[in-house]
């Protein structure tokens, strides 16, 4: 009897295991192996540290770490703060909410290249929207995606646009759990807008908002769609992302060693990240 | 001469249904009124009008004397407790109490002077520090009435504070918060739809139905004298009988009401209902049901036939067409 249902139990888990084996497991594992045993698309004997020496070596690498970081610390609280804002917004009492709710998430519902393509008319040099509505003032425009010191900015513009809508969503959903008799609480007691997004608002959404940071900063490591279509890392790898890179050096240089090491500093970062947030913030968020 | 509130012609529509229809009353400073009807008679609503939680379609809501329909909820110096606390759940007790205190930039000495001062009053000073979901239903309303207690608002709103309170918690609290009123001399409007809390609490009760106002006066005047066949049936344990008789409507409580041997009224038994001290026996007398209240346990079987009666002083008349009062006319049943 108990050991039927023990089957039983592990023959339901199996479809999942699969699937997570083959797909998750199983690449992690290889690519741990790879980074010690590869040397480019080939296997060595023995295990070796010559592909992690080689990360010290990179100064590609110190660039895109550096692009990679500046990408998640600026896209992941502008977006938050966006996404905050347009919630409250559209959770209060107004006319036509329902149009603004669907405009602020559109978005959000389409594919990262069809987002990418239409960022490329507005940021292209001779045709592109801005710089027409520049050249109405008079102004002769700047190479949005061409100039090394502003490429990465424009792919941070267009990811905050696609990223904040799909925030607003949990923003929104958090918002209106919150019982309306704590505002009028608030209100008896003469509570000014800011005392109660700052002392009521915020802090009940907090756990909406450490959900949301996770999600945004992973995003921020998972988001490489863009490059293709827009810059292609470029130029001189000033708007290169880390995953970027790690899908150049397998595919492009044909490094699968040199890749896999990567992708383990890529793991690395994302374990620690995560670490980091349910460690630290986790202690000054109230669950109800 | 002036009332300390007072309320004039307020009105209050929901597509285009009245909640609240022309509501007048006066409150003097002090007191303790109890605004008393069935759910959806408008008497949250009037006292959300009167928080400024909502605004009045028509009317007026004095304070001291001055209008207050233009000022804010936080400048019209009242306090608030709601049914379901309303308290923050991210903040201690001790955070919830002193959050208006804050929000008003009341220096830090004082803050702590009121709370103390309160705290010691509802008994939370071994819970200062928990979160409101740690706390028993009759502790969050302790800390709902702390936080009112430190606003030093002369007036105080609550909106059916002990409703989510179990029975004999809701004794205890009753009498808790009529003598911290007395204590404080707070003027208190206090909405419920409970006619024992009502009555035993209030020093005047207005009683609402469908948005206007059956009657407003205090306690025994209710139980003696009510001016509507609603007051009536609303007001008592059981409520009023009442027993059409031609072109009037005969009231008798059940408790004035008792069983005899000969010259009374032929009634058939339906039910009897014990209850430890009493009995409530419940008759039919010609399609009007007869209710009385009997001590002790008292068997009668259903469908016998028992005669009834009872003085014709304790007896109360209402127009059949108007349903309010009228001058007595005794002598209409065949026993009198």
């Amino acid at each position: 009897m108990q050991l039927s249902r023990q089957i039983q139990a592990w023959l339901l888990l199996l479809p999942a295991l699969c699937l997570l084996v083959a797909f998750t497991h199983y690449p992690v594992v290889k690519t741990v192996a790879r980074s010690f045993f590869g040397f480019g698309v080939q296997w060595e004997d023995a295990a070796s540290l010559d592909n992690y020496r080689y990360l010290l070596e990179d100064e590609v690498l110190g660039q895109v770490l550096y692009n990679s970081f500046m990408y998640a610390a600026i896209t992941v609280p502008v977006s938050i703060v966006l996404a905050i804002a347009m919630a409250l917004w559209v959770n209060s009492k107004m006319r036509y909410k329902g149009v603004l709710r669907t405009a602020y998430f559109t978005p959000t519902i389409l594919p990262m290249i069809s987002v990418a393509n239409i960022w490329l008319f507005f940021y292209s040099p001779e045709i592109g929207l801005l710089n027409k509505l520049l050249a109405l003032v008079g102004h002769s425009g700047y190479n949005w995606l061409g100039d090394p010191s502003l490429s990465l900015y424009s792919l941070m513009a267009m990811t905050i646009w696609k990223e904040a809508g799909f925030f607003m969503i949990f923003y929104l959903a958090a918002l209106q759990t919150i019982d309306t008799n704590l505002y009028h609480a608030a209100a008896i007691e003469n509570a000014s807008k800011w005392t109660v997004f700052r002392r009521i608002t915020f802090p009940l959404l907090m756990p909406t908002t450490l959900f949301v940071l996770v999600n945004a900063l992973l995003n921020a490591f998972k988001l490489v769609d863009h490059l293709f279509i827009l810059t292609k890392g470029g130029p001189n790898n000033s708007s290169n992302l880390l995953l970027y890179y790690i899908f150049e050096n397998a595919f492009s240089f044909f490094d699968t060693a040199y890749a896999a090491v990567l992708t383990v500093v890529l793991l690395v970062i994302l374990v620690v990240l995560a670490l980091l947030q349910f460690g630290v913030i986790e202690k000054r968020v109230h669950y109800r | 001469m002036s009332s300390f509130l007072s309320v004039s012609g307020l009105c209050r529509y929901y597509d285009g249904a009245a909640a609240v229809d022309n509501i007048n009353f006066e409150v003097s400073e002090g007191e303790f009124v109890a605004l008393l009807g069935p759910s959806g008679c408008g008497k949250s609503t009037t006292l959300k009008m009167i928080a400024g939680l909502e605004q009045p379609d028509a009317g007026d809501i004095n304070i001291n004397g001055k209008s207050v329909l233009s000022e804010s909820p936080g400048k019209r110096n009242l306090s608030m407790v709601f049914q379901s606390y309303a308290l923050f759940p991210h903040l201690s007790v001790k955070e919830n109490i002193v959050f208006g205190l804050k929000a008003r930039s009341v220096p830090k000495a004082e803050q702590k002077k009121r709370l103390d001062s309160a705290v010691d009053m509802v008994d939370l000073r071994p819970h200062l520090d928990k979160k409101p979901g740690q706390l028993s239903g009759g502790q969050s309303q302790r800390v709902a009435l702390a936080r009112s207690i430190v606003s030093n608002a002369p007036l105080c709103l609550m909106d059916e504070p002990l409703s989510n309170l179990d029975t004999k918690l809701r004794a205890d609290m009753r009498s808790e918060i009529r003598s911290l009123q007395k204590k404080l001399k707070l003027t208190v409007i206090y909405v419920t739809h409970d006619q024992v809390e009502a009555m035993s609490m209030a020093d005047k009760i207005i009683l609402l139905n469908k948005g206007s106002i059956e009657q407003a006066a205090e306690p025994e005047i209710f139980y003696e004298k009510p001016e509507t066949t609603f007051v009536a049936s609303f007001i008592g344990h059981p409520p009023m009988n009442l027993i059409s008789c031609e072109d009037v409507q005969i009231g008798v409580r059940p408790e004035h009401v008792s069983l005899v041997d000969e010259s009374g009224l032929n009634v058939v038994v339906n039910e009897s209902d014990y209850q430890g001290s009493e009995t409530i026996i419940t008759t039919t007398y010609q399609g009007s049901i007869i209710r009385a209240i009997l001590e002790g346990k008292q068997s009668i079987p259903s469908g016998s036939s028992i005669k009834v009666r009872w003085e014709p002083a304790s007896e109360h008349h209402f127009s059949t067409k108007t349903s309010k009062r009228v001058d007595t006319r005794p002598g209409l049943l065949p026993f009198q």
